[in-house]
């Protein structure tokens, strides 16, 4: 049994590791790593629930050409993300900026949880003023 | 009486949401250009790599300008539908050959037709990226004064062109005259 989860491991496993950007490193290892960075951040817009790190679509391949040239000719983090939101929307990244239009993403999950806090809060009161029924008690016992 | 009014009050607020939220598709994102300025492009003809297409050729005009490539089977059902705008003269339609191949692309409009004013090449996705194409065919409605009106992604028909463009064609006219 033993030998056959090892063995299937190691038959799925290589297909995971095929190597997807096959484009050029850059030269400086600082931009690599920044460049590395940002496409973990960018959506694949052909393949939506993907980043372009992970996906192998030519849009994809194409952004990460994008990005790599925008990273030697200077650009900042900050400018290149400008550089997609302009072109592909607030969509495009996968951590939208905090800003009006996206204020409600930021906002609802936290809201939520308030909410549900205070229903909470409010049943279990409820509940504390009921009577404890002793009969029902000891009879489950 | 709240106790059972609140929840559902709360179904009733919800139902809207899904039914707009859910009867989205997801991937059709409008163009971030709408109202604004198409993006300034300078490409080579697709037949002569000599002369260029750029926003100044179709400056002052009302047009189409369709993203296509030989590879993308929307393209190819739109086609015939390209070749009636620009036979029975309805607006002019600007071609730019996408993330393609230029012999491919010229065999493939003198098999099926050249429905297009002028064709620009694209092959290496630079155009494309500037104007958020992510998918074949995309069409972009361009006003005279170069604001971009309306995209549509996907092939177009009758049915979408009665809907989406026809009203919109009649805004544009209409401030113009």
């Amino acid at each position: 049994m033993n030998r056959i989860a090892v063995l299937s491991f190691c038959l799925v496993f290589p297909a995971m590791v095929i190597a997807i950007d096959t484009g050029q490193t850059l030269d400086d290892p600082v931009l690599q790593a920044r460049y590395e960075k940002i496409i973990e951040e960018v959506r694949c817009l052909k393949c939506q629930n993907q980043t372009i790190k992970d996906s192998n679509a030519f849009l994809a391949g194409d952004l990460r050409r994008e990005i790599r040239r925008l990273l030697t000719e200077g650009k900042t983090d900050a400018e290149i993300f400008d550089f997609l939101v302009l072109r592909y929307g607030e969509f495009a990244l996968y951590r939208p900026r905090a800003s009006g239009k996206t204020l409600i993403l930021w906002i609802a999950p936290f809201f939520l949880l308030i909410v549900g806090g205070v229903i909470i809060v409010r049943v279990l009161r409820d509940r504390m003023r009921l009577p404890i029924d002793d009969e029902r008690d000891t009879a489950e016992r | 009486m709240t106790r059972y009014l609140l929840p559902i009050a709360f179904f009733a607020i919800l139902i809207p949401v899904f039914v707009v939220g859910l009867a989205k598709d997801p991937t059709v994102l409008p163009s971030t250009f709408l109202g604004k300025s198409a993006p300034e492009f300078e490409l080579p003809l697709l037949h002569e790599p000599g002369e260029t297409i750029s926003n100044k050729t179709f400056a002052d005009q009302l047009v189409l300008v369709n993203f296509w490539a030989t590879w993308c089977v929307g393209c190819r059902q739109e086609h015939d539908f390209l070749k009636q705008l620009s036979a029975n003269n309805v607006i002019p339609v600007y071609g730019i050959n996408w993330r393609d191949d230029r012999d491919k692309a010229i065999e493939w409009l003198n098999e099926l037709g050249d429905p297009y004013v002028m064709s620009g090449f694209d092959g290496g996705n630079h155009t494309g990226i500037d104007w958020g194409v992510y998918a074949a065919p995309e069409t972009f409605l361009i006003d005279a004064s170069g604001i971009v009106v309306y995209k549509h992604l996907g092939p177009l028909n009758s049915y979408v062109w009665q809907k989406e463009f026809v009203p919109r064609l009649a805004a544009a006219n209409g401030a113009t005259m």
